[in-house]
């Protein structure tokens, strides 16, 4: 764990009195400390295009009274620059008559080890493991035009020290390796990509010769959509394959269910709270607890400890995702979804791992029961408008189904719903649940933060495909 | 106050003689100092102050044809100095690249003529407060409207690109910006929300705080209560907005690195019409006051004005100068792409251009990331409205739009009506040929 006020004039007893005069007569707020490192290496075009590393220190003071936030950040960890925060921040709340929440919940479950994953593995055997990864897909045959593959890792120490002293501290690894791959064949290019990540070792996941199968899937999908025909356009049926593709949920629920959307009612779900939002058999969980996955955290970015949130259970909206500020002005408490990019960002509510839980039904039975239609395996993006619910993904391998039968592979097409409608749409929920690889990461606001989905397979009963073929 | 130049020459040049000193044949080094603040209003309410001091470093060193690269926001000098020492040594192990390269010296910009890019006018933030409460008073003046979003930002930057070839330069610019997002509710409770903003370099260029309030809320209120459509083959006209997405799309298709790569539809295309022939496209970095102007790219090198498309066919690619090296070419300072992009106007009006047909579908919004560079291939969610015979009719949702951009960058009409809202600009399109899937 870094040391903050090893190398400053600011000493941990001064940065408390400052704290706790800022924050006097505020209903919340921190003082957030971040030390991160990461590192970057990039395989592309047959060489090492780019090794790079990244050590970022800094801090971000904040201070909320009623519905205002005042926030201040700098990476200059020193008494003049936090008193000028302070000052700043004081400015902003001159009528301030607030009375600060001290109640925070503490924790001593850790939902990752305190690994760092830029030292544990050398520099050189990186190098050397990016150039198996390339001589290994290009020995997939000639029409291999472009391999590129990229381990990124990052060792973030993160401390909050609230009015009165309460100190929050938490160590969070992450990694991601990647590999995008592009074939050409018969003029036509398409590319594929996959990756695989979490809060672990890079060795958690390469191991075995692990790494094989990340570049045989890039390859896999690259294939598939050499042979792809452009997609239909219109409203169908769907099947959405399990894992992945839950960036649906994420994307047309999940969003909606964040707790400053719904405070401010700029939510379609903001009064639906106890209602039915989606079909019978329909759970769904927002998860930070799970071990070692992208989107887990021990604590969130405000010290609360995450948890295993109920969304939507059988069909019914429970809960809403919040931070301290959101559930204080709702009525309700924290349930860890406080989350920042990172000091230089103020804290929202966002998901962490966001799943759809299991039903009865086996995909086949899904796929059967369609008489015209796609399934769509995997997704690119995805974005939602909050306010009118409408949001779109877009595939990247899809099928399409024709009398009970998965067809010929299909062209990108984006799909388009809209969020408050599409779970009623959902008449088969499956029984394969399966977590995505490790991958996701959430735009809200300028901030991007890593998350995690999952589900089982599901049939929609009626969606709109964007392709090309009337 | 953001730091003088002279801060961030000792340390630029401190991190370049340093990593000299530790074995590096070559060093390029950049130092940014940013403060912004911003302050956010909410329905009439002080929502949000933000103050953001940002200052960073970031150095690459070469020995020989090997390179590597740190950043840090902590430059403390024992810090600059372990990161350094890294630097060298993950340089040593990292694999040689014959492209890797300084800049060639006769590239590297000298001249700099003033291009008015820095305001030295700071805004208080009573005075945005003040600004704000205008704006969602403006944007409130409509019944429907229940909830506006209103945010000003005042940022100033100021930098110093550094190399041991003895490139040591740099610049101030600063920014004013204020947005409006406007919510409109109808009888069934159904929203919608549309937005509004302005960005300036200089303070006093930007658009009054009523005007950017009325358009917020009249754009809303125009989208409510839209209507799905079958799914057809409809003429479509981008809105401004939207329409300066294409520029973005042909940018990032003819960036050298895209094409040394291989991984672009335009690959191959050069001297080749790849839009109607009535199609001039600009890239223009020295406008004055210009949101994308720059007196040199990110190595340093020049920038002069191209005409990237000349009557329909494609005359340069955007070179940096390792894909520059890759491709036998010289670098044109587009390593940090293009800054002032656009279409030269064409010759119709709006007001014709929306009667050309008599049924055109026209885009305000579009969501996801449909754009595939590799295939050309297009397909994203889209709102806007019905126009017949040059009148909106009803507002539309929850549709797609999709084609391939080789056939929409030949079927496009250009309207007269270019501004310079953004950095890269582009009037009101017309594409024929499309489809829309809907119902």
């Amino acid at each position: 764990m870094k040391d903050f006020f090893s190398k400053t004039d600011l000493s941990r007893k001064d940065a408390e009195s400052i704290i706790s005069e800022t924050l006097n007569k505020c209903d919340d707020g921190e003082l957030y400390l971040e030390n991160s490192q990461s590192e970057s290496i990039i395989l592309d075009d047959n060489k090492i295009k780019n090794s790079s590393y990244s050590s970022d220190l800094g801090y971000g003071l904040r201070a909320v009274t009623g519905e205002v936030v005042a926030f201040s950040h700098s990476n200059e960890i020193s008494k003049s620059s936090l008193k000028q925060s302070a000052n700043n921040l004081s400015s902003t709340l001159k009528s301030k008559k607030g009375v600060y929440n001290h109640e925070i919940l503490k924790t001593n479950e850790k939902f990752y080890k305190d690994v760092n994953p830029i030292d544990e593995k050398s520099l050189n055997s990186k190098l050397e493991l990016l150039k198996e990864v390339n001589n290994y897909t290009r020995a997939k045959g000639g029409i291999v035009q472009q391999v590129t593959a990229n381990f990124t890792g990052e060792h973030k120490s993160v401390e909050i020290i609230r009015s009165g002293g309460e100190v929050l501290t938490d160590v969070r690894p992450l990694i991601r390796f990647n590999v995008s791959v592009m074939l050409e064949k018969n003029d036509k290019k398409e590319t594929g990509v996959y990756g695989i990540g979490g809060r672990q070792s890079y060795d958690a996941y390469l191991k075995d010769d692990n790494w094989k199968k990340v570049c045989d899937e890039a390859f896999r999908i690259a294939s598939v959509n050499l042979e792809s025909k452009p997609a239909p356009a219109g409203e169908m049926k769907v099947v959405l394959g399990p894992g992945w593709p839950a960036i649906l949920i994420h994307e047309a629920i999940g969003h909606g269910l964040e707790g400053d959307f719904n405070r401010k009612k700029t939510s379609a779900f903001h009064d639906l709270m106890d209602q039915r939002v989606a079909s019978e058999g329909v759970t769904i969980i927002d998860d930070g607890t799970l071990h070692n996955r992208r989107g887990s955290l021990t604590i969130d970015d405000e010290g609360t400890p995450t948890e295993k949130t109920v969304l939507i259970e059988n069909g019914i909206l429970k809960n809403f995702m919040q931070d301290r500020l959101n559930a204080r002005l709702m009525n309700t408490k924290s349930t860890g979804n406080g989350r920042r990019e990172s000091y230089k960002h103020v804290v929202l509510p966002r998901m962490r791992n966001t799943m759809m839980l299991n039903g009865k039904y086996s995909q086949e039975e899904m796929i059967k029961s369609v008489d015209k239609g796609i399934f769509a395996v995997s997704f690119g993006g995805g974005q939602v408008d909050i306010t009118s619910g409408k949001f779109v993904f877009n595939c990247t391998e899809a099928y399409e189904i024709v009398n009970g039968r998965i067809g010929s592979a299909i062209k990108g097409a984006t799909l388009i719903g809209d969020g408050p409608s599409i779970l009623k749409e959902v008449s088969l929920v499956g029984n394969n649940m399966m977590l995505d690889p490790g991958i996701g990461t959430c735009g809200k606001a300028g901030q991007g933060v890593p998350v995690g989905v999952a589900q089982p397979s599901i049939l929609i009963d009626k969606m709109t495909v964007g392709g090309t073929q009337l | 106050m953001v730091k003088d130049q002279d801060y961030l020459k000792k340390k630029a040049s401190f991190c370049i003689d340093l990593a000299k000193k530790l074995g590096a044949t070559d060093v390029t080094a950049g130092v940014m100092h940013s403060i912004s603040e911003t302050v956010n209003f909410r329905n009439k309410k002080l929502d949000e102050s933000d103050r953001s001091d940002s200052l960073e470093v970031a150095l690459t060193t070469y020995i020989g044809k090997k390179k590597s690269s740190i950043s840090s926001s902590n430059l403390n000098e024992d810090n600059i100095k372990t990161l350094i020492e890294r630097c060298i040594e993950t340089t040593k192990i990292t694999p040689e690249d014959e492209f890797n390269s300084l800049p060639d010296k006769d590239l590297l910009a000298t001249k700099i003529n003033d291009l008015n890019l820095y305001d030295d006018d700071h805004i208080e933030n009573n005075k945005k407060i003040e600004y704000l409460k205008e704006v969602e008073e403006a944007a409130l003046e409509k019944k429907e409207i229940i909830n506006t979003e209103t945010g000003f930002t005042e940022s100033k930057s100021n930098f110093i690109l550094a190399s041991s070839d003895g490139f040591l330069n740099g610049y101030k610019s600063s920014s004013f910006s204020a947005s409006c997002v406007a919510v409109a509710k109808n009888a069934d409770n159904d929203m919608e929300k549309d937005y509004e903003f302005t960005n300036t370099c200089h303070l006093h260029d930007m658009v009054r705080p009523d005007q950017i309030g009325s358009l917020a809320a009249k754009k809303t209120v125009q989208k409510l209560n839209p209507k799905k459509i079958e799914s057809e083959k409809i003429s479509i006209i981008f809105d401004r907005r939207i329409s300066k997405g294409i520029l973005g799309v042909l940018a990032g298709a003819i960036s050298a690195s895209s094409i040394a790569r291989g991984t672009s539809f335009l690959k191959d295309k050069i001297n080749e019409e790849i839009f109607s022939t009535s199609v001039n496209i600009f890239d223009k970095p020295d406008i004055v006051k210009g949101l994308g102007s720059r007196y040199f790219d990110d190595e340093g090198v020049k920038t002069d004005e191209l005409k990237l498309v000349d009557h329909g066919v494609l005359k340069h690619y955007l070179v940096d100068t390792y894909n520059g090296k890759k491709l036998n070419l010289k670098s044109n300072g587009r390593s940090s792409g293009t800054s002032n992009l656009f279409f030269e106007k064409g010759s119709i009006s709006y007001k014709d251009l929306l009667k050309l047909n008599s049924r055109t579908l026209y885009i305000t919004e579009t969501i996801g990331h449909g754009s595939n560079l590799v295939t050309g291939d297009y397909s994203v969610g889209a709102t806007g409205f019905i126009v017949e015979n040059g009148v909106f009719k009803y507002p539309v949702s929850e549709i797609t739009i999709a084609g391939n951009f080789k056939d929409i960058f030949k079927n496009i009409t250009l309207a007269d009506d270019l501004e310079f809202k953004y950095s890269t600009n582009a009037p009101t399109i017309l594409i024929e040929g499309m489809v829309v899937a809907g119902k």
